[in-house]
């Protein structure tokens, strides 16, 4: 039974792909109104986390219930009214390259309402202004900034007023200045909408700006979840080295134990 | 026995590739034909629809036009340079406009424009195709519950095949205006006996076979570039490959579906 506090429930859920298992019976509710930062390394399955809760992925065994739905069960009908209650933004920012930012906003406006085009422009304009984007309207997005394209993309996934917000790495590739504007506009946007938002990162300072709540995940297991204060008091070792960003600890005595000394001796040797 | 294994081993691969690109190529068809309906009748978002398949007419059609003329005029006026002395020989150097009639509307005016077309459209298609998918976009359409197929593949299949039709229709004729300006410069024959032997030769069903090979063309060279751009993997690499693959595939096919075509009309006495 779905809980009603609960925006998506994580039931068990396994990925592979070719055979390797990149979630493993993962197990995670985030509730209404909350924002849960997605913790992990490269290749830890954060972001087929979040791919899989969008709906663009579907699940090897275990299902998602999103909005009191199950993913697995949505017919096609039921999944295009879940992508018009949802906004996603993109680790790039994912522009449509050939349309005007202003247009890159509408596009969900203009396909999926009936709405006039003066109340589409007049929505664009208060999206683009609330990410601070208003002047760059006409723009194409190849002569944005890094931080711009997001920002823009930002306005484009809030176009429909989403119950859900996923990010997906929303500071990767920004300068301090630039990452901290995109945390404070998640925050506002969580504040003044009311939305739910999940962030996949692995960008800490920016992880304890925005979460009410973190989860932590290795190698597509599941390892830890609480919150900010919860995380930093971990005795786990693991969670230890990746919350404060240690070189000694789990994380590197594996890498350690990777068998690269038995590689440089056994190319020594040929 | 061990001679003949890397030939069998290579055709059987090639053959097994083959069937899978038109077995792909098919499936995209099969689902562009059940979206084109929606794409362009459903009342919600058909501005839109519309809009797109005009920006794609004029892109791949409009703009093709000055080059696809200044082609087949060329053709024309080669095909004419060539017969002329051999007719003469007969003494039946007007037959030169009958001839390049029947060729440029069976066959040269289609082709080549088909040709053109595969450079300047089918290109820019697969190249446009594979950005979107290696810069997120087509995920983005999918999380924004916009179906790529009836968004992208639509618009460029309806457009391409619409616009090859008319684009095969000034072919024709500045083919037979290059046959023309030979004929009435260098061959001694007037414009109005050119023109009296160039219709009177023609049959309605040369200009429509002409225009049904471009129609299919066009569905050719269209899908086979949105098949290939969307499937488009290894970033900026992946896009280059897919482009070459386009116009190298779409010239073959191109020549091998005329060969067939012709074979056909040829059963049929068409």
């Amino acid at each position: 039974m779905p809980d009603p506090k609960t925006a998506i429930q994580v039931l068990g859920v396994t990925k592979e792909f070719d055979g390797r298992v990149i979630l493993d019976a993962i197990r995670l509710d985030v509730f209404l109104g909350e924002t849960l930062v997605i913790l992990g390394g490269s290749g830890s399955g954060k972001s087929t986390l979040l791919r899989l809760m969008v709906g663009n992925v579907k699940p090897t065994s275990g299902d998602i219930v999103c909005l009191g739905k199950s993913l697995g069960q949505m017919t096609d009908k039921e999944l295009t009214a879940y992508h018009t209650s949802i906004g996603v933004l993109f680790q790039s920012g994912a522009l449509f390259n050939s349309m005007t930012v202003a247009d890159n906003v509408a596009l969900p406006l203009r396909q999926h309402t009936d709405l006039p085009e003066p109340t589409i422009e007049i929505i664009v304009k208060i999206k683009l202004e609330q990410v601070g984007l208003r002047m760059h309207a006409d723009k194409m997005p190849a002569m944005l900034s890094g931080g711009m394209k997001k920002r823009a993309g930002l306005a484009r996934a809030i176009a429909l007023d989403p119950k859900l917000l996923f990010y997906d790495e929303p500071s990767a590739g920004l300068d301090p200045v630039t990452s901290a504007e995109i945390d404070h506009l998640i925050m506002d946007l969580n504040r003044k909408l009311g939305v739910t938002s999940v962030v996949v990162t692995h960008e800490m300072d920016s992880a304890f700006r925005i979460a009410d709540r973190m989860v932590l995940l290795d190698r597509g297991k599941f390892i830890a979840s609480g919150t900010p204060e919860e995380m930093k008091q971990s005795s786990d070792p693991l969670v230890h080295q990746f919350i404060f960003g240690l070189t000694e600890g789990p994380l590197t005595e594996r890498r350690k134990a990777d068998g690269y000394e038995d590689d440089l001796l056994g190319a020594r040797e040929i | 026995m061990g001679l003949l294994d890397r030939p069998v081993y290579t055709i059987r691969r090639n053959t097994a590739s083959i069937i899978s690109l038109i077995g792909g190529i098919g499936y995209l068809l099969g689902d562009t034909l059940v979206a084109t309906g929606p794409a362009l009748l459903r009342k919600r978002g058909r501005r839109l629809s519309w809009q797109n398949l005009w920006d794609q007419m004029d892109r791949v059609g409009n703009r093709s036009i000055p080059i696809v003329s200044l082609v087949t005029f060329c053709i024309g006026a080669i095909l004419a340079l060539q017969m002329a002395p051999i007719l003469r020989g007969y003494g039946m150097v007007a037959k030169v406009a009958d001839i390049i009639s029947i060729a440029i509307f069976r066959e040269l005016g289609p082709l080549m424009a088909a040709i053109v077309l595969s450079g300047f459209g089918g290109a820019s298609i697969a190249a446009e195709m594979g950005t979107a998918v290696v810069s997120e976009e087509i995920e983005a359409l999918e999380a924004h519950a916009i179906h790529p197929i009836r968004f992208l593949v639509v618009p460029r299949v309806v457009a391409t095949t619409i616009m090859l039709i008319c684009v095969s229709v000034v072919g024709d004729l500045m083919g037979v205006a290059g046959g023309l300006v030979i004929g009435h410069s260098f061959l001694g024959l007037g414009t109005t006996l050119y023109i009296h032997h160039t219709i009177s030769a023609l049959r309605l069903r040369d200009f429509l076979t002409g225009l049904l090979k471009a129609g299919v063309f066009g569905v050719i060279i269209s899908s086979l570039a949105c098949y290939l751009g969307l499937g488009v993997t290894g970033g900026a690499q992946g896009v280059g490959r897919a482009t070459t693959r386009t116009v190298v595939y779409t010239i073959v096919s191109l020549i091998a579906v005329d060969l067939m075509f012709n074979a056909v009309f040829y059963i049929f006495g068409l």
